[in-house]
């Protein structure tokens, strides 16, 4: 069990809480102190909008514990559209149906088991394709 | 700088070794070493791990090799940098001998893959990754080469199979490598029907989890002993270089940086260019891995690896023969050990032992050992000195 671990996580799991940077402002995801792109000090917090598309994307068949008992699942390389990429889970979608470029966003949905029938049920984020909203 | 030598090698064959434990495996490889360098005695023990504290529920492996060898009283510690466990050891005994505070440095990368199964080993092999924002997600180290592997095909138009020469190639060489795990050549139709892992990759496109350990006695020329009978080879270049742990905080995750930076800093130390090279220990971990480390180092332009292997390229009579003695994919992956299982095929190629795999007239082997996806790349030129 890693309670503490995913309670100090939440804003980035829940809602994608990242940082811009004041000096360059680049957007960053996850939150890292140091700009990746100038390397000036940034602490800034930034809500990224969950809007992006699929880089790259595969199945996973052979999983991790805790995760084996959703196997086979679909994981991607996100593209944001402020900038950073993302390594997610894609979810309500068949993975046949995927394709490089497609537009997803984000939603929030359960990961894994943590640990025994005692552990928590860790939730964050998944990727979705857009929906077309009117 | 006085010459740093290779005095002895030693290895297990690599294979599922049920009866065989972790310190059993170590110390086969360290005996055979210790007796090829002409019973040089070691005063420093570097193990190249990458997860023994995961999958054997086992941490100071310095001391526990040391003990178990026999070598009580010297200095002994782990060296750990995910797949690239074994080229760091290498990297820090090199470093150790160099400076002249240790004259004779042992290096031994050792893994036991079989004390677990299944999920737990995905699970073991999924802690060198970006755990907060990677392995959070599910992934695994070999969907994270298919997601590379995905990417690179639909950038480079790559065909379905075009990926295949490097099983073939690796499988071929293997055949005759009498410590590899698997020892068949294959047939192209076999990769096209191979089982996906996670598609694009399928199960030739990645190497075997596997038991084994390798070890060198390292020392400077000057301290061989009397009775010393091989060839000699020295380590005439040695550089590591870091990157962005998680792959998906690289700029161009398409290019693996560390292969560069590290291989160029290796090939400027031995004062040599590419051309000179003979033959190239890649990390084969996965076949999208050797593809992108032929194109860092620079033996093919970006996005045309592939085509070495596709063309016949990195066979041992090829411009620049790869994986010579099978490599990852057929000799097999012993996690912190396969860096060092490179160094000691390199030196076998050097001395001339290498039988039927033997690349003629091979004077300098390029070996680089990768952790996680190029996160850490450590490269190594061994030079025969004729």
């Amino acid at each position: 069990m890693e309670i503490p671990r995913h309670w100090r996580l939440k804003q980035q799991r829940y809602s994608l809480v990242g940082e811009v940077c004041p000096h360059c402002d680049y957007k960053i995801f996850p939150p890292r102190d140091v700009c990746p792109n100038c390397g000036d000090e940034a602490k800034e917090l930034y809500s990224f909008s969950g809007k992006g598309e699929v880089y790259s994307y595969t199945t996973v068949y052979e999983a991790p514990t805790g995760f084996d008992t959703n196997a086979p699942y679909t994981v991607a390389l996100v593209k944001l559209e402020e900038g950073p990429m993302i390594t997610a889970q894609l979810t309500d979608v068949d993975n046949s149906a995927v394709e490089i470029g497609m537009p997803v966003e984000m939603v929030t949905r359960k990961m894994k088991n943590d640990g025994d029938e005692r552990g928590v049920i860790v939730y964050g984020y998944k990727f979705r394709p857009t929906l077309n909203h009117t | 700088m006085t010459d740093i030598v290779i005095a002895g090698i030693g290895q297990t064959e690599v294979g599922e070794h049920w009866d065989i434990s972790l310190r059993e495996l170590a110390f086969d490889a360290i005996q055979a070493a210790v007796k090829d360098s002409g019973g040089l005695k070691p005063q420093a023990l570097f193990v190249g791990n990458m997860l023994a504290p995961n999958l054997s529920n086992q941490a100071h492996l310095g001391v526990l090799l040391a003990d178990y060898a026999g070598l009580t009283g010297i200095e002994a510690v782990t060296v750990e940098a995910a797949g690239a466990s074994g080229g760091a050891a290498l990297r820090q005994g090199y470093l150790a001998v160099a400076s002249g505070m240790v004259d004779v440095a042992l290096v031994v990368g050792v893994e036991k893959f079989t004390d677990k199964i299944g999920a737990d080993v995905d699970s073991a092999l999924a802690t060198t990754g970006d755990s907060d924002f990677e392995s959070v997600q599910g992934i695994t180290p070999s969907a994270q080469a298919a997601l590379l592997m995905r990417r690179y095909m639909h950038e480079y138009q790559v065909p379905k199979d075009g990926f295949a020469g490097f099983a073939l190639t690796a499988h071929a060489n293997g055949a005759t490598n009498p410590n590899a795990m698997f020892r068949k050549a294959i047939k192209p139709e076999a990769y096209s029907k191979a089982e996906m892992v996670s598609d694009p990759l399928n199960i030739f496109d990645m190497a075997p989890n596997a038991d084994g350990a390798a070890a060198l006695v390292l020392t400077r020329r000057e301290l061989l002993p009397p009775n010393f009978v091989n060839p000699l080879v020295k380590i005439s270049g040695s550089a590591s270089a870091s990157d962005t742990l998680a792959l998906h905080d690289r700029k161009d995750m398409l290019y693996f940086d560390t292969a560069q930076l590290s291989a160029g800093k290796a090939m400027k130390q031995a004062g040599i260019v590419l051309d000179q090279i003979n033959f190239f220990e890649y990390h084969d971990m996965f076949s999208i891995y050797a593809a992108l480390q032929l194109e860092a180092v620079g033996f093919a332009i970006k996005g045309q690896g592939w085509k070495l292997a596709a063309d016949g390229q990195i066979k041992l009579n090829g411009k620049i023969p790869c994986a010579t003695m099978g490599g990852m994919k057929a000799r097999g992956f012993p996690g912190g050990a396969a860096g060092v299982y490179q160094a000691v095929e390199a030196v076998t190629q050097l001395r001339g032992q290498a039988d039927t795999n033997q690349i003629a007239n091979a004077k300098f082997g390029l070996i680089q050992s990768l952790g996680g996806p190029a996160s850490t790349a450590v490269s190594h030129i061994l030079q025969r000195l004729d």
